[in-house]
């Protein structure tokens, strides 16, 4: 990746917002109206979503949503204790973000001109984004990474003129156990 | 066996063993309605919705088996969701079936649709929209499995019309298969020990009992612990009857109209025991001031009430009839003298018992009528089992107050939404749940104008309840509320006492009705009630408009600055 760290981040508060930040992988049955339950838990009690994703898992009884939640709004032991009320939710798994492979999909749609196109172009090489369509004056821009790699792309798009941008919010797995296995099997080679 | 939708239902209803269904039938549940004629199950025909869901509520709180209620779509479904709410808050098993339009009509804004199940999410532990026949039986196994075990709670069956005119293939299920659903039943043997050792150390501990006791149907167990180690209970407005009032540990009830030793125990309290109760706000006062001094065990079938309000030192999720025993022994394992070590708190407590007693005064001349006195007679000519159902106002605090429960499940009343209108339907099905047993329903006069009409239920359908209406011509609560903290500026409060003419209402809905003004006409009165076996009774008691409820906890002060009432300041 060739990215610096001097790439200015938007607003320069991805560190505050990550602090506030829990990342919930909810796993639950795949049925009709569970995000329904979901959504109307986190508004009933009060707490607050900044994002949310939700996709059936290789076993297609399951889904599996992850929800990032504003842990300021409510402790989060509470909010999990009552997403585990739901009947439909099997498994609630917090993911911390320092140990977790978390990815976002970022889409935009740009304005060019014909001088800055290829500054456009350039851009989205440089991020590894890929242009996904392209109109007789727009382009519309690919971008998969971690939530703060969206940030910054986002940021320098900034100084095209935007038509639309969209955001996928995160998915995240907990990060493999790099330890090699020593004499006794350990059990966190297992996936819990 | 071929059955259609409908017979289905009914059928998995029988196989759930219901006796009883409170409902009132309309166009989309009309196909279940036929086969119920050839069911054994009986049905009550309510006067309005919200008199099923009550009167279930009813029926589930004395019998402890889940009230089952059954209406049509739309505005019926939306009637019914007070109750459903109510069920929900004081965790009563409830199962209700709601009939929906059509599959095909869903979504189109058709006659009489409601999102029954959308509306309902926040007030069920859970619900259910079937949308083929052959998931009937499936559905009302889940339905009462979830209703009536682990926390319990109302659960509601959306049942779209064409799915009950569908044919299906009989089946049972043999088990229930919800794999996001496993309660806790199980303490954790570590924290039990953890909680043995706090409580063979403290000086000033108090078993603060909820109605998750009852629920738990552990009152045995509760008893063999309070008196194996002499510790003084407090019992919650959910919880009244969980022990004993005649016991002499048993130190009535806490929080904003509990009385004073109760309220003030805790206060000064080293260890709170909390089994089954949930640190409300009605209890707590201003939480930041609650019990300052204590550590906290909490003992709850429900993970999320461990830490909801107040962090526990020992959290313990399980059953409580299964905790609770647990507990005794490991406490009798460490061979402390608890007893001992705990005899200058229960003289403490017993000071302030003496000094600070519930109390009001009587004019000997029987005039006005107190509304205390009249609680006070009405237990005192009643047998001791008798179910006391309540309202919501003052008379429900005076009841809780006054009444002495020495019964698990003989108090009924609408604790933590505080439904008004509650009543006469949850008496009505709390007399068919146990028709062995008086059934004594205390209301007030703005509560009774909410449901009264399930009177002409209970006439019709000869379900003998009494009404005591404890009529002060107000919205009583509030108006002591504008006395106290609004400067006496009166909006809205006042009822009127002979507005409606409460006597002629009850005949015309085939009770008798009495009426009594002053307190040398009581005991003729209640006297006359208990006779009367072969149909409802009402009395209308024209009560003292002054009076007030206390001891108080003001509204966002701490249980520190309960007020105590007229009577007990004299005395000081
Ligand atoms: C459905 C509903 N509406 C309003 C309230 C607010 N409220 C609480 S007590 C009360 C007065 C009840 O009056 P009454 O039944 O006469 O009882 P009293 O307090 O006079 O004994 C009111 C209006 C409520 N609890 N429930
Ligand atoms: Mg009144």
């Amino acid at each position: 990746m060739t990215f610096s760290s001097s790439v200015v981040p938007m607003g320069g508060n991805r560190a505050n917002l990550e602090a506030k930040h829990h990342v919930l992988s909810v796993l639950v049955e795949n049925k009709s109206g569970v995000l329904a339950r979901i959504a109307q838990l986190f508004s009933r009690r009060g707490y607050n979503i900044y994002s949310l994703s939700v996709a059936p898992t290789e076993d297609e009884r399951f889904s599996r949503v992850t929800i990032v939640v504003d842990v300021e709004s409510a402790p989060l032991e509470q909010i999990t204790k009552q997403l585990h009320k739901l009947i439909n939710v099997l498994k609630i798994s917090e993911i911390n973000a320092a140990q977790a492979v978390e990815y976002e999909l970022l889409m935009g749609s740009i304005s060019t001109s014909s001088e800055t196109r290829s500054e456009l172009i350039e851009l989205v090489r440089i991020f590894d984004g890929k242009i996904v369509d392209v109109g007789f004056d727009k382009l519309t821009v690919m971008l998969a990474g971690t939530p703060k790699m969206l940030d910054d792309f986002e940021a320098l798009l900034g100084a095209y003129p935007i038509v639309e941008i969209q955001r996928t919010g995160r998915v995240a797995l907990q990060k493999l156990d790099r330890s090699a296995p020593t004499r006794a099997r350990s059990k966190s080679g297992k996936a819990s | 066996m071929q059955l259609t939708g409908a017979q289905a239902l009914i059928k998995s209803l029988e196989m759930e063993q219901v006796e009883v269904i409170f409902g009132l039938p309309g166009g989309a549940i009309l196909p279940v309605y036929d086969p119920l004629l050839d069911s054994t199950i009986r049905h009550i025909l309510v006067r309005h919705e919200q008199g099923a869901g009550h009167a279930a509520e009813g029926y589930a709180h004395v019998t402890g088996r889940p009230g089952v209620a059954m209406v049509t779509s739309g505005p019926a479904a939306t009637n019914i969701v007070t109750a459903l709410a109510d069920a929900y808050m004081d965790s009563i098993p409830l199962v209700v079936i709601t009939g929906q339009v059509g599959t095909s009509l869903i979504g189109t804004d058709a006659f009489q649709e409601a999102d029954t199940t959308g509306i309902t999410m926040s007030v069920t532990k859970h619900n259910w929209l079937i949308t083929d026949a052959s998931q009937i039986p499936t559905v009302v196994r889940e339905a009462f499995h979830v209703a009536t075990t682990g926390r319990p709670g109302p659960v509601l069956i959306d049942l779209p019309k064409d799915v009950s005119n569908q044919t299906m293939e009989w089946y049972w299920p043999e088990s229930v298969d919800l794999p996001g659903y496993k309660p806790t039943l199980k303490g954790h043997p570590k924290m039990i020990q953890e909680a043995a050792k706090l409580i063979s150390k403290a000086l000033r501990p108090v078993l603060y009992v909820g109605g998750g006791v009852l629920r738990a149907g552990a009152t045995k167990e509760l008893l063999a612990l309070a008196e194996h180690c002499r510790i003084p209970v407090v019992t919650t407005l959910m919880a009244r009857g969980a022990f004993p009032d005649e016991n002499p540990l048993c130190l009535g009830m806490p929080g904003m109209h509990g009385n004073y030793t109760a309220v003030t125990s805790m206060q000064k309290s080293d260890l709170l025991i909390t089994l089954g109760a949930r640190f409300d706000d009605r209890v707590t006062g201003n939480v930041a001031g609650f019990a300052p001094y204590a550590k906290v065990i909490h003992v709850d079938i429900d993970p999320a009430e461990l830490g909801k309000i107040r962090n526990p030192d020992v959290p313990i999720v399980g059953d409580l009839k299964l905790v609770i025993p647990e507990l005794t022994r490991e406490i009798k394992k460490l061979k402390v003298d608890i007893k001992t070590q705990l005899e200058p708190w229960i003289a403490e407590l017993n000071t302030w018992r003496e000094k600070y007693p519930l109390s009001y005064n009587q004019d000997p001349g029987g005039r006005p009528l107190k509304p205390q006195y009249v609680i006070e007679r009405l237990r005192q000519m009643a047998p001791p089992d008798t179910i006391v159902v309540s309202g919501v106002g003052q008379h429900q605090m005076w009841a809780s107050q006054f009444w002495k429960f020495n019964h698990p499940n003989t108090w009924v009343n609408s604790g933590g939404l505080g439904t008004m209108g509650f009543a006469v339907p949850a008496a009505l099905g709390a007399k068919v749940g146990r028709p062995d047993k008086v059934v004594w329903a205390i209301d007030g006069d703005g509560c009774f104008q909410m449901t009264a009409q399930e009177l002409v239920t209970a006439t019709a359908e000869r379900i003998p309840i009494k009404v005591a209406i404890l009529n002060n011509a107000y919205l009583g609560m509030v108006r002591q509320w504008q006395e106290m903290f609004y400067d006496q500026r009166y909006s809205e409060v006042y009822l009127s006492p002979d507005l409606p003419d409460y006597v002629k209402w009850a005949e015309a809905m085939g009770c008798v009705g009495i009426r009594v003004d002053s307190a040398d006409e009581v005991e003729v009165a209640i006297e006359k009630a208990n006779s009367i076996n072969d149909r409802p009774v009402v009395i209308d008691f024209r009560t003292d408009t002054w009076e007030k409820v206390f001891p108080m906890v003001p509204a966002g002060k701490t249980n520190d600055e309960i007020v105590i009432g007229p009577q007990e300041m004299e005395k000081k």
